[in-house]
């Protein structure tokens, strides 16, 4: 796929992967819903339906192996995140928060699964899809608990600051809760997956192109390799850690929404 | 050497705007992957670590009432087993003391039987020698005189002093015995 778009590399001109490398062309046809990203993000639909329906279809007090993987997984969402965060209403929001984080980490992990190789996060597009839920979903949760107008008017007037402050406080906190945190979120997601993946391209092809060269820059190509190689285990701390952040965000703007006093 | 190539900065993508195609895919992948785990992921988790809980709590609860049990088990097999214990003692003393008591009796009764038999084998001895004297004393009398009428050859045909020297002599052999 890549060699596709980089048709000029090999003529002896280093091109630096840039923007344009996430822009794969469709894989049939000439339609936009044909892409390489757009078939892994129903690919990890489908894997992680399979894996957890497998793993919870028998579910029993003692587990098997397959039920232990995927509870494990399950369980760190529920307890770790949910539970410890958003407290006793907590368990309505398991599914959601449950969704969002295999979602984003198996969408992450595709960008070090050999053959795959390619975070489908690194396309902004699902990075804004999944904070714009996040964002309906804590605002709803607000509205819901507290009616809309005590919710609104807690937001622009916190409670418990000098009135003189509501000049600056009021519009930050408008800012913050209607821009910045789902702009923040779907950014964070993307620009960590896109960089990352930018990483792994910069010393991988450059080995590559540095083993076709001269003698000298042959040498230099195996070290290339092998920061492509320690930066892929850096990656895949990064994946797990931007699907964790993400869902422990989500938890957090939940528990403020559903706090009586922010 | 390679020179990088800055004509392919030119056409420049911006990543900040998303494809319609990834928002559209984006939303509905994930809205099914939703609808999915709710649907037949978390109940059946859910249900899991309910039984789990429920069989922790009713274990510990089913182990405190077997211990219960057992505890309660023990006190009665201790108190039957005193009870046993003293039922026996009982019982053994019961014996010992009729055991010696009809010893008592069997050897009182076995006293009397040999009193009994000694003293009629002494009166059967009594006049069984009372019946050799008076026997002997006529046989030994007659044979005497007839012994000493052959020897001293005189007629001691008087009944009366006959009897008289019989009687005399066998006196004196009494006293001098």
């Amino acid at each position: 796929m890549l060699n596709l778009v980089r048709s000029g590399a090999e003529g002896g001109e280093f091109v630096p992967p840039s923007a344009k490398d996430f822009e794969l062309p469709p894989i049939f046809g000439d339609n936009a819903f044909t892409t390489k990203p757009i078939f892994l993000v129903f690919f990890s639909v489908i894997v992680i339906s399979v894996f957890f329906i497998a793993s919870s279809r028998k579910a029993a007090v003692v587990p098997s192996k397959l039920q232990f993987a995927g509870e494990s997984i399950y369980s760190f969402v529920r307890n770790d995140l949910a539970r410890d965060v958003i407290g006793h209403e907590f368990l309505r929001f398991v599914p959601y928060l449950f969704t969002l984080f295999t979602f984003i980490l198996v969408n992450n992990l595709f960008g070090i699964i050999p053959l795959i190789q390619f975070p489908a996060m690194s396309h902004v597009g699902f990075a804004y899809v999944l904070a714009l839920f996040t964002f309906f979903v804590f605002h709803y949760v607000g509205i819901k608990k507290q009616g809309a107008f005590k919710y609104i008017k807690e937001i622009m007037f916190m409670p418990g600051v000098p009135k003189a402050a509501y000049i600056l406080i009021t519009p930050l906190e408008i800012l913050t809760f209607f821009l910045v945190r789902p702009l923040t979120l779907s950014l964070r997601l993307f620009a960590n997956m896109f960089a990352g993946h930018l990483l792994l391209l910069v010393f991988i092809l450059g080995g590559e192109h540095l083993a076709q060269g001269a003698i000298g820059l042959k040498l230099i190509s195996p070290l290339a390799f092998g920061i492509g190689i320690v930066l892929t285990f850096f990656e895949f701390m990064v994946q797990c850690l931007q699907a964790y952040i993400f869902t422990l965000l989500t938890a957090l703007y939940i528990a403020g929404a559903l706090a009586d006093e922010h | 050497m390679s020179t990088f190539n800055f004509a392919a900065e030119a056409e420049k993508v911006n990543p900040l705007i998303p494809h319609t195609a990834e928002l559209i895919v984006g939303a509905v992948a994930f809205s099914l992957l939703f609808l999915v785990l709710r649907a037949k992921v978390v109940p059946m988790f859910e249900k899991a670590f309910t039984a789990r809980t429920e069989a922790i709590q009713g274990g510990m609860e089913r182990a405190e009432k077997a211990q219960l049990e057992a505890q309660r088990a023990l006190t009665q097999y201790n108190e039957q087993l005193a009870k046993a214990r003293d039922e026996a003692q009982t019982l053994r003393e019961e014996a010992r003391v009729q055991g010696s008591s009809i010893v008592e009796e069997l050897r009182a009764k076995a006293q009397e039987e040999a009193a009994r038999i000694t003293a009629a084998a002494h009166a059967s001895i009594e006049a069984e020698r009372q019946q050799a004297i008076t026997s002997l004393r006529t046989e030994v009398g007659a044979l005497a005189v007839e012994l000493a009428s052959k020897i001293v050859g005189e007629s001691l045909d008087d009944q009366a002093r006959q009897s008289r020297i019989v009687d005399r002599f066998l006196d004196d052999l009494e006293k001098s015995k």
